[in-house]
């Protein structure tokens, strides 16, 4: 039997009761279950289960921590469902580096050592997005010294820790883009040119494989038309 | 600079240092100084390999501290100044205030208690300030490790923030800062990761509240992702319409951007539209704006008891009058004076005792009637 796709092999089939007491039947490929959220396995781990791994460090989970009544909690909602191992742990609820637990950081909005915006960054990320504005990477000064002493050295682990690797840094220079060719489309010629400016400097920083080229290229042309159309606002 | 533990008895550094010179919020000069009364710039950093300061042990914390101690007291700042260090755990509560009315320091800092409620008055914490001008203050052990603060008077954000910027530099030197490639320098509320940057500026708008208009301008301020705070910054309620505007955005911004937002978008529209109703008060409107500033002159010059709050309602009035030329004979230094020397610390040590509140009262009272009374001269630093 093939899956409401169409395309594969239907290898989980559910039956639904409505609540007007119809049945329903569904069969799903493992694909389809997945984005669908139906468990494609009935034994899920008991430690899956269990919401927080605070309770493993001999915390118990209050009812307040349980209550819906923030952003996080859902989030601590969908780990109880039954979910593909791997999310289950990149997720943890304390830091490793402080034993802050996820809950503390609810009760507190105060984030424990530095560690944690690493430990909680898949939770807290899409929060701090929304604290911002929908900035979600930092744009602007980075640690000068610090900078200084990794490039000297070539020491590319510690670029990576200030920079990012080259795929972050890709990923950075293409918001950038984005934004700037946004602004340019708005007429918010001032942003643009800032933006040109990070985007140049953030490619000057640590050019990568035959990123840096393209970047560069992507700069001229921006900046020759921000230039451009900026010139009669300015008058 | 000698630390204020090492102070010998009987002599207090603050307290000789309280009037040596006006703090700079209340200089009364620079750009848009007729709205604009200061700009500041504050930059939160914590040192790798530590906790935040709420989670950091009091071995921590002391570790921390030393560190800051010696790269500040080590720094060249290139000028006559030099940099006072106060360990606050030591210093007295009247001192702690002190350096809150001057706005050198956050409340939360001289309670030493942080949002948790966590710490204490015995945490290890200090402040180090820029002497004799006052133009910079970094808080040690507050909510962050490191909070660097810059004030100039009037519209002057890019001067600060060069400032800041210049000592981030030098006390990064020495020390590796929390710091992730995504979310930029890392503080312990993610409110404030990113740049770590708060720019704020102090603005007098009395003619928008009479106008009507104050409520107006303060929605479009919210709407536009600002913060807007009273007389005493956080969590204060306005009095005299003094307003502490900033930004709330830290992430996805550079300096440059929000810099530019506020000192070139956001802040000369608000004076713009200060201005305008000031304008239109003084041909549209003019005996009941006369009214409003004689009237305030007279409670300050005749009353015999001034709460501190209601004082600075009366001074904002008064300020408004000496920049529309309805009263003559008083000077903006003398209004600033009083903005300050009113305060209850401040009151406290021009007299050099301590008060009861009701003391406080009659204290404050008979200072103003002093300072504005017109045969009086220069009395603004204190009277007995």
């Amino acid at each position: 039997m093939l899956c409401e796709c169409g395309q594969y092999e239907a290898t989980i089939h559910e039956v639904i009761i409505t609540k007007d007491k119809k049945k329903v039947e569904r069969h799903l490929c493992e694909h389809c279950a997945r984005e669908q959220g139906v468990s494609s396995d009935p034994y899920i781990p008991i430690s899956q289960l269990i919401s927080s791994s605070s309770y493993i460090m001999g915390q118990v989970i209050t009812d307040e921590d349980a209550s819906p009544d923030d952003d996080f909690t859902a989030h601590a909602d969908e780990s109880i469902k039954p979910q593909p191992a791997i999310k289950t742990k990149t997720s943890p609820t304390a830091c490793i580096g402080c034993g802050l637990s996820f809950s503390g950081f609810k009760k507190n909005g105060l984030l424990g050592c530095p560690s944690c915006y690493q430990t909680f960054e898949d939770r807290i990320g899409p929060m701090i997005e929304r604290a911002h504005e929908g900035g979600c990477n930092h744009v602007g000064k980075v640690p000068k010294r610090a900078l200084c002493e990794s490039k000297t050295a070539n020491d590319t682990s510690r670029i990576e820790s200030l920079l990012g690797d080259i795929r972050q840094r890709e990923e950075r220079l293409e918001a950038l883009r984005g934004r700037l060719a946004k602004s340019i489309h708005d007429e918010e010629y001032e942003q643009a040119a800032m933006l040109r400016d990070e985007l140049t400097r953030l490619t000057s920083l640590a050019p990568s494989q035959g990123a840096s080229q393209q970047a560069s290229s992507q700069v001229e042309v921006t900046t020759t038309r921000a230039a451009s159309d900026s010139a009669p606002t300015s008058s | 600079m000698q630390a204020a533990d090492d102070t010998p008895q009987g002599s207090n550094p603050l307290r000789e240092q309280a009037f040596s010179k006006r703090a700079e919020w209340l200089r009364g000069l620079g750009e848009s100084s007729d709205v604009v009364m200061s700009s500041r710039v504050r930059l939160a950093r914590n040192i790798a390999g530590f906790p935040f300061t709420p989670q950091a042990s009091r071995i921590d914390r002391t570790q921390i501290l030393e560190a800051c101690k010696q790269r500040i007291l080590n720094m060249t700042t290139g000028s006559a100044s030099q940099f006072m260090w106060i360990d606050l755990h030591h210093a007295g509560r009247e001192d702690r205030n002190l350096l809150v009315e001057r706005q050198l320091m956050s409340r939360q800092h001289a309670k030493g208690k942080l949002s948790t409620g966590k710490g204490g008055l015995e945490e290890p914490r200090s402040v180090a300030v820029l002497v004799p001008d006052e133009r910079v203050s970094i808080m040690i052990n507050e909510e962050d490790h490191l909070r660097i603060q810059t004030i100039h008077s009037g519209l002057a954000l890019s001067a600060c923030l060069e400032e800041a910027n210049e000592l981030d530099d030098m006390i990064e030197a020495g020390m590796d800062y929390a710091y992730h490639p995504r979310f930029g320098y890392l503080t312990a509320c993610p409110t404030n990761v990113g740049t770590g940057l708060r720019l704020s500026v102090m603005l007098h708008l009395p003619a928008l509240k009479l106008t009507g208009e104050l409520d107006k301008v303060k929605r479009a301020a919210s709407d536009m992702g600002l913060a807007v705070r009273g007389f005493h910054g956080e969590g204060s309620e306005s009095s005299g319409e003094f307003y502490q505007l900033s930004n709330q955005t830290t992430l996805g911004k550079s300096d440059e951007m929000l810099l530019r937002e506020m000192e070139h978008e956001i802040v000369p529209r608000v004076v713009g539209y200060e201005r305008h109703a000031r304008k239109n008060l003084m041909s549209n409107r003019k005996e009941l704006i006369e009214d409003q500033i004689w009237r305030a002159l007279g409670t300050l010059r005749h009353a015999k008891l001034m709460k501190v709050d209601e004082a600075l309602d009366l001074l904002s009035l008064v300020r408004l009058g000496v920049l529309t030329g309805i009263l003559e004979g008083i000077t903006l230094e003398q209004v600033h004076g009083l903005l300050l020397s009113t305060q209850p610390i401040h009151l406290q040590k021009t007299l050099g005792e301590v008060l009861t509140q009701q003391q406080r009262r009659v204290a404050r009272a008979s200072h103003i009637c002093a300072t504005l009374t017109p045969s009086s001269k220069n009395t603004d630093t204190g009277s007995k």
